[in-house]
């Protein structure tokens, strides 16, 4: 850098003038070219770059992330499961246009979030399920607790998980018609869940009887069992979640306190009554708990923000699955255990509000 | 010691673009446009009136109160008119222009070399707030008034922010390898005045080569320390960059001297420098003219008054796709809606983007995805003061501080939503200013 600035630039001061005024003279019609093109400037507050990730851009991620899962429904339960997917995701893609459309809302069905939507809550159905019971679910999920609560963003409650529940309550029978594995659903012969299969052992014998071992929780780690058509391979949804957090879409808080909290608290009861209450590790690999800990419990909209507000959530929604699960009227309580703990997120995020950088110690 | 702090961003940097240009000078251009006004705080007096000749180093504006400097004539010439002009801060302000003569002509006792070893705290402030010296990180803060905390605030520790965090910009970076041995000697006053015997250097680790320069220089230098940072935005903002070098948090609603400390742009001790030294006001400084829309990429020495137009024209002109212009960084700078803007004491870059670069914002619900959470230094809850100031709740988001918010903008650069937050915020606080004002 020079460190002078004598730097005078051609001629004198008068010379310099005059220059100047002879260059305004002819420089009006240069003006205007140049302000053309200002116009164009963008003005808007800073800051001025983003990241690039966008709302659809993590709904695509989530769904890359099911696709395994997914796919794996179809090997194994047949095209009864692709007809399940493509149906809810089709009628979660239709009401989500059409209820835009009536409430005037902008259209942007191509944010993804229902066909999220749509596909979470075929893979919360059983392989078998009927068109009107799908349709009838997707109803409930995008428009009543969706759009009807303000839309993306605004819903308390998972929306598919509204949709699971309200079929779970009011079409008992269906939902819990499943399906033997058999590679792609080669023989559709009626099964029990695992989940089922011991109530119906505590309820017919007083006492739980079942065989677990190495081949059984191979069978489950694979996903070779009856029950909903996204819930059996634990393999692949653990590579699912492995996938989201390696992505920075979620965190671990969530499914591991979840999850954790399951295998813990079974894991007392077993030790306590093995004949009344299975084996932890067992309680862990059935049901929709690995389904709902990486992928329905980590909704964004309908959990809390903060690390700690997740570890409570994930806690308390296994504490409540464990105890609907032992104690309740169903088998499984893993949906009940999320909507449950949905509607306490914002008391959650209320009280677990981070310290301001600089507060001082209350 | 703590080397970094919560939250913060990794943004694409493009450093590049500018960090390895010399400094050049810029010519003396044909107007200049001098604001009357170049502190956070008291605005200043003009004391010139349209026709007056001046004098390089001349005073045209004096200090219109204790937080408030006295501006200088960046050169010899006659003030044209006086008047408001579109300013780098996004409002028009009053400003000289200034014709210049083309003598270049120092005024009266400036311009001349002296021994600064014997000054006095006292006699440093004076100098200091006399050259018009501010904050040249941007803020423009009066610095003789960072320098006199009151007597219950011991100051243990001087900072040299070198951090330079915002992307793109490089002129700290260029000033450090071009100027390093004047930095520190600018500081040394600093510390003088405020009687600081522990200076710490901090600079990002991503300038390795202004790292080795201070290093070699302040080697055997027992009151100096150099610390490499982690490349981490906005590890150059004030509190963060305490927390980072000493492990202490400036109080809510408190100042570095809170915390014991004094954190100095090394842009600002170059400048005190050189009034000390050579009695010279600040009337330039160093201005990185990059992005893609700029031809040529650029660190000049620009005079305080020179218009962005004549700066663009000098680095080549932009393309003809430039979309935006950004006067400072593109995290915290202020988007230009036109070249006659003029460079002020706190102008550290122009940033020339295309569209396809430029982040475009709108008002999509929040989806609680909590990234926001995430990077936010300060630690607050940009989704929920935002979701409030929509809906111009104000008792709530001051509820929910956002007066302690920096608007630093990393929550706005990975709202997956594209919110604008920060203008919601900025919104927020000038709302709540406003009542405090009326009610107070």
């Amino acid at each position: 850098m020079e460190d002078e600035m004598k730097d005078k630039g051609p001629g004198s001061g008068a010379e310099k003038r005059e220059q100047a005024a002879d260059k305004k003279k002819a420089s009006i019609k240069p003006a205007k070219k140049k302000e053309a093109i200002e116009a164009r400037f963008l003005v808007s507050s800073s800051p001025h770059i983003h990241d690039g990730q966008t709302t659809s851009g993590i709904m695509r991620l989530v769904i890359f992330a099911l696709l395994p899962a997914a796919l794996f429904s179809v090997y194994i339960f047949g095209i009864s499961s692709l007809r399940v997917i493509i149906i809810s995701i089709c009628s979660a893609l239709l009401f989500e246009l059409v209820a835009l459309r009536i409430m005037k809302r902008p259209v942007n069905v191509r944010d993804g979030s229902a066909l999220l939507t749509g596909l979470l809550l075929a893979l919360n159905l059983p392989p078998g399920s009927p068109w009107w019971l799908v349709v009838t679910g997707t109803f409930f999920a995008i428009v009543v607790a969706k759009q009807f609560f303000g839309g993306l963003g605004y819903n308390p409650f998972n929306p598919a998980l509204i949709g699971r529940v309200v079929l779970v309550i009011s079409f008992p029978v269906q939902m819990t018609k499943w399906i033997a594995p058999s590679k792609w659903g080669a023989d559709a012969v009626t099964t029990a869940t695992p989940l089922g299969r011991i109530a119906e052992s505590l309820e017919a014998l007083g006492h739980i009887e079942m065989e677990f071992g190495r081949e059984e929780i191979l069978n489950l780690l694979v996903g070779n069992r009856g029950g909903c058509l996204g819930e059996v391979s634990i393999i692949l949804l653990l590579a699912g979640g492995l996938y989201l957090i390696v992505k920075k879409v979620i965190s671990w808080h969530i499914p591991v306190t979840f999850i954790g909290s399951v295998w813990a608290m079974t894991g007392i009861f077993h030790l306590i009554d093995p004949a009344h209450y299975a084996n932890p590790t067992f309680h862990v690999l059935t049901g929709g708990l690995f389904l709902g800990a990486i992928f329905m419990a980590t909704d964004y909209v309908t959990s809390p923000m903060t690390p700690l507000g997740k570890i409570i959530f994930g806690a308390g929604c296994g504490v409540i699955t464990v105890l609907i699960r032992l104690f309740g009227v169903y088998p499984e309580g893993v949906s009940f255990a999320i909507l449950l703990m949905n509607a306490a997120t914002p008391l959650i995020d209320r009280y677990t509000k981070q310290k301001v950088f600089g507060a001082r110690a209350a | 010691m703590a080397k970094g702090f919560f939250g913060g961003i990794h943004p694409d940097y493009h450093k590049e673009l500018a960090s390895g240009e010399p400094v050049k000078v810029m010519p003396l251009p044909e107007q200049l446009i001098v604001y009357f006004s170049q502190n956070l705080g008291v605005p200043s007096k003009p004391v010139v009136e349209k026709g007056d000749e001046v004098k390089k180093g001349q005073v045209i504006a004096e200090a219109g109160g204790f937080v408030s400097t006295p501006v200088h004539s960046p050169t010899s010439g006659k003030i044209k008119s006086i008047g408001l002009h579109p300013s780098p801060v996004g409002t028009e302000m009053e400003a000289a222009v200034i014709i210049p003569d083309g003598e270049d002509e120092w005024a009266e006792g400036c311009d001349k070399e002296r021994d600064i070893s014997g000054f006095t705290p006292d006699e440093i402030k004076n100098i200091v707030n006399n050259a018009g010296v501010v904050g040249m990180g941007g803020a423009t803060f009066p610095t003789h008034v960072k320098l006199s905390p009151p007597e219950d605030k011991p100051i243990d520790i001087l900072i040299l922010n070198g951090a330079e965090c915002e992307p793109y910009l490089a002129s700290d970076h260029r000033l450090m390898l071009e100027k390093a041995e004047e930095i520190l000697e600018g500081a040394s006053l600093f510390a003088r005045a405020i009687n600081v015997d522990n200076i710490v250097v901090a600079i990002e680790k991503n300038k390795p080569d202004a790292i080795e320069k201070m290093k070699n220089l302040t080697a055997g230098r027992d009151r100096f320390r150099v610390e490499a940072l982690g490349v981490i935005y906005p590890q150059g903002a004030e509190k963060q960059l305490i927390y980072a070098i000493t492990g202490r948090k400036v109080p809510t609603g408190g100042l570095p001297m809170d915390a014991g400390a004094l954190v100095q742009n090394v842009g600002t001790c170059f400048a005190a420098f050189e009034a000390a030294r050579l009695n010279r006001p600040l009337i330039r400084r160093v201005v990185t003219v990059t992005g893609s829309g700029i031809k040529n990429p650029s660190n000049i020495l620009a005079r305080i008054g020179t218009t962005f137009r004549d700066i663009v024209d000098f680095c080549g002109g932009m393309t003809d796709d430039t979309a935006k212009v950004i006067s400072g960084g593109p995290m915290m700078g202020i988007a230009q809606y036109s070249l006659d803007s003029a460079v002020g004491k706190g102008t550290s870059g122009i940033v020339l983007l295309k569209a396809d670069e430029v982040a475009q914002f709108e008002n999509n619900p929040c989806i609680r995805c909590g990234r926001c959470l995430a990077v936010c230094p300060m630690n607050l809850d940009p989704s929920a003061i935002s979701i409030f100031a929509e809906r111009m709740r104000y008792d709530e988001t001051e509820e929910y501080c956002v007066m302690d918010c920096i608007e630093c903008g990393s929550c706005a650069y990975v709202c997956p939503s594209k919110r604008p937050l920060v203008q919601h915020f900025k919104r927020a606080k000038a709302e709540i200013r406003k009542r405090s004002k009326k009610t107070g």
